[in-house]
């Protein structure tokens, strides 16, 4: 049998870890944009598993340079493509992981939101800097044990819940956000094509489990996607020209966050401690206030309502 | 011919630049190159040079936008000083690291701290190694002028290397001379327009910016040696074009002034030199054998130049606007290396005689003059006139 991928735009080769959720959102939306594009990529895994020389997985033309600059990597590439009259036909796609664009990158991200460049950047968010070794970042969720965040006797792991980064992006007014997940991949071709659909900045968050970093099973990968949505962890939604559309919501209904967190060995220290269910209800009311936020109060599970009352008391009693 | 006018040397060199027609501009605003980027921006504005002036938040995403501009195949350019250099710095060895052409300005000031906004080269010096090719300038006319230079060999296919014109701030950044601006058509003939090697084009895709492994990795580093070594003939080359089509030396590698016989010869870059050629008239005045030789490229180090300009020398002063903490001077030892490889040992002392702005009067430089051919031993590097004497009592035993 003989493999045809010439029409491929991420080839395959890349030397990705087995199940890892940002190559299958790196693929998926590379395929969408198409060869008739301009890349551009923080430094990270991504970077390491397409690049190394003398092979080349990318079928278009793709630039890193630095960690923090992607995105203004990405307006360059723009103004010189404008200025040479190139830019018909042709997307800007920057993209980063979660570090390279909430932390360290989005000095410049901002700066080029501001000024209305015309690209899509797209964040794979795995939850921490993996390529280096799984260290907290800005959008490492709250309990998450990493090596600069673990879990021990005076610590239940990263001690901050996650940074809204899709707010931050749209308060720079762009015409699209969209937050997707690896969990729910064939959807994002649609979210490609929708954002692109608009003139200005885009910008596309996608959920990308990390097996590695995350110490769960490969083959979960796509179900541990969903599980993050449908426990009310990971919200998916768009805001296009200001009006958010949440995706639809769960169809047999809102998870406990147990089912999310149970798989993953980033979380095991919350089930083997004794009073690791306290910090349990803390994320529980965590997921409640993004499903009310999303879905109204009405969408919001008893069970989450509970965790809320429960991690208020919590938080009384210890201030 | 080009007639002279009386311009402020920012916007000499904006308007300069403006006729190497860049075609992707970012600057971020930073004293005392502001003037610079103010002036392009005017031009742009009024519609007299087509080109895209980023806005950008920051030197940090002026060097990258003019990096992923330099990739999109365009013609760039930047300008900045101090703190701004400094956080320029990471991107400026990436650029020079994919060889792209990529032409900068650097109005040199001090490093803060102490905060100060007034001259010397500790910004320009302490992005010396990362294949960013470094001329000075001493007057305005040779800030112009060296930028257009720096175009021509920035994108020499046998050099490919970033190109930066340093010109002190305030000293010459903020002073009126007169100035020639170079023709618009001599620089059209003398540039051409910029065609790209390899650039990120859509039609044939190319992958930049690559990971290597450790047996490739140095092979890589060491490209950007062997173009910047390249570069020595081709700065000479293009230096005597530029003569021959705008009719005014310009550029090159060093100037030898009243050298050739000298037994001290002085070595000094920037504007300094001007003060310093007056200070050798006036010795030489008074029968003293006494020259400069001005670097004039410092990145790739001109050591033949040098080498071959000190040959009568018996003692050598190098006057620094540097310093390495730590250690002594920047360009001293550098001097010292050259001859030493060449087997001429002879006395090089090195003084630092300006950080922050500090003024040198030529009293000063005649000082020097005499205590080195005096022929008492010298500090390896000393930090002239210093007056320790205004500083706290803080350090106990001291």
């Amino acid at each position: 049998m003989k493999f045809d991928y010439s029409d491929r735009v991420l080839v395959p080769g890349y030397t990705s870890c087995p199940g890892c959720g940002e190559a299958l959102a790196m693929r998926i939306v590379s395929q969408t944009v198409g060869k008739n594009a301009v890349f551009t990529n923080c430094t990270g895994c991504s970077e390491i598993f397409t690049s190394r020389y003398p092979a080349s997985s990318w079928a278009a033309p793709w630039i890193h340079s630095l960690f923090e600059n992607s995105a203004a990597v990405a307006s360059g590439v723009y103004y010189g493509l404008k200025h040479r009259g190139k830019l018909e036909g042709v997307n800007v796609i920057g993209t980063g992981g979660d570090g390279g664009t909430a932390d360290i990158g989005l000095q410049c991200l901002s700066g080029a939101f501001e000024r209305g460049d015309e690209m899509l950047y797209c964040c794979w968010d795995n939850e921490a800097y993996m390529n280096t070794g799984i260290q907290r970042s800005g959008l490492t969720p709250l309990d998450a044990a990493t090596t600069t965040s673990p879990a021990g006797k005076a610590s239940w792991g990263n001690d901050r819940p996650k940074k809204d980064l899709p707010a931050i992006m749209a308060a720079h007014n762009i015409p699209y956000v969209g937050v997707g997940s690896c969990g729910y991949y064939r959807e994002i071709p649609r979210m490609v094509k929708k954002a692109l659909s608009y003139r200005g900045p885009k910008f596309l968050q996608i959920h990308a489990v990390c097996p590695l970093g995350w110490r769960s099973d490969p083959a979960m990968t796509a179900e541990l996607g969903r599980l993050a949505f449908e426990t009310g962890c990971y919200p998916l939604y768009e805001i296009i020209e200001g009006e958010t559309t949440p995706h639809k919501p769960p169809k047999d209904g809102w998870k406990p966050v147990e089912e999310y967190l149970k798989p993953q060995g980033r979380y095991r220290h919350l089930f083997r401690a004794a009073d690791g269910a306290g910090q349990i209800v803390r994320i529980q009311a965590l997921a409640a206030k993004h499903i009310r936020k999303f879905y109204g109060d009405d969408a919001v599970p008893d069970f989450a309502k509970e965790a809320e009352a429960k991690a208020e008391e919590m938080a009384a009693s210890t201030a | 011919m080009a007639e002279q006018e009386i311009l402020e040397g920012a916007m000499a060199v904006a308007h300069a630049v403006a006729r190497c027609r860049p075609e992707v501009i970012a600057a971020y605003p930073i004293t005392p190159q502001t003037h610079i980027s103010e002036e392009l921006s005017q031009i742009v504005a009024d519609g007299e040079l087509d080109a895209e002036f980023v806005k950008v938040e920051s030197e940090f995403g002026a060097a990258s936008v003019v990096l992923g501009a330099s990739a999109a195949g365009t013609r760039t350019y930047t300008a900045t000083s101090s703190q701004g250099l400094l956080l320029m710095n990471e991107v400026l060895w990436n650029i020079a690291g994919m060889r792209l052409p990529v032409v900068l300005a650097c109005a040199n000031r001090s490093i803060s701290a102490p905060l100060s906004i007034w001259c010397d080269h500790q910004d320009a010096e302490a992005i010396r190694d990362c294949g960013v090719l470094q001329f000075y300038a001493e007057d305005n006319q040779e800030a112009c002028d060296m930028h257009v230079i720096a175009f021509r060999v920035a994108e020499d296919r046998r050099v490919l290397l970033p190109a930066m014109v340093n010109l002190d701030g305030f000293l010459l950044t903020h002073v009126f001379e007169p100035t020639i601006l170079p023709d618009q058509e001599l620089c059209d003939k003398f540039l051409g327009t910029y065609e790209a090697v390899l650039k990120l084009d859509a039609a044939n895709p190319a992958t930049f910016g690559a990971f290597t492994e450790p047996d490739k990795c140095m092979e890589g580093r060491w490209m950007v040696h062997d173009a910047c070594l390249r570069s020595v003939g081709v700065i000479e080359e293009a230096s005597a074009e530029f003569e021959k089509v705008f009719g005014r030396a310009s550029g090159g590698l060093i100037e030898e002034y009243q050298s050739q016989d000298a037994e001290t010869i002085l070595i000094a870059k920037g504007s300094l030199c001007g003060t310093i050629k007056d200070v050798v008239d006036d010795l030489r005045d008074e029968g003293k054998k006494v020259g400069l030789v001005r670097i004039k490229t410092y990145r790739p180090w001109p050591a033949e130049a040098v080498l071959g300009a000190v040959s009568r020398a018996r003692q050598i002063a190098v006057i620094e606007r540097g310093a390495s903490f730590g250690a002594g001077g920047v360009m001293t030892p550098e001097v010292k290396e050259t001859l030493y490889d060449a087997g001429r040992l002879i006395p090089v002392h090195g003084y630092c005689v300006q950080l922050g702005g500090r003024e040198v009067p030529p009293d000063g430089i005649r000082e020097i003059v005499d205590r080195v051919s005096g022929g008492e031993k010298q500090k390896a590097y000393e930090y002239f006139r210093l007056r320790t004497e205004i500083l706290p009592d803080l350090v106990p035993g001291a």
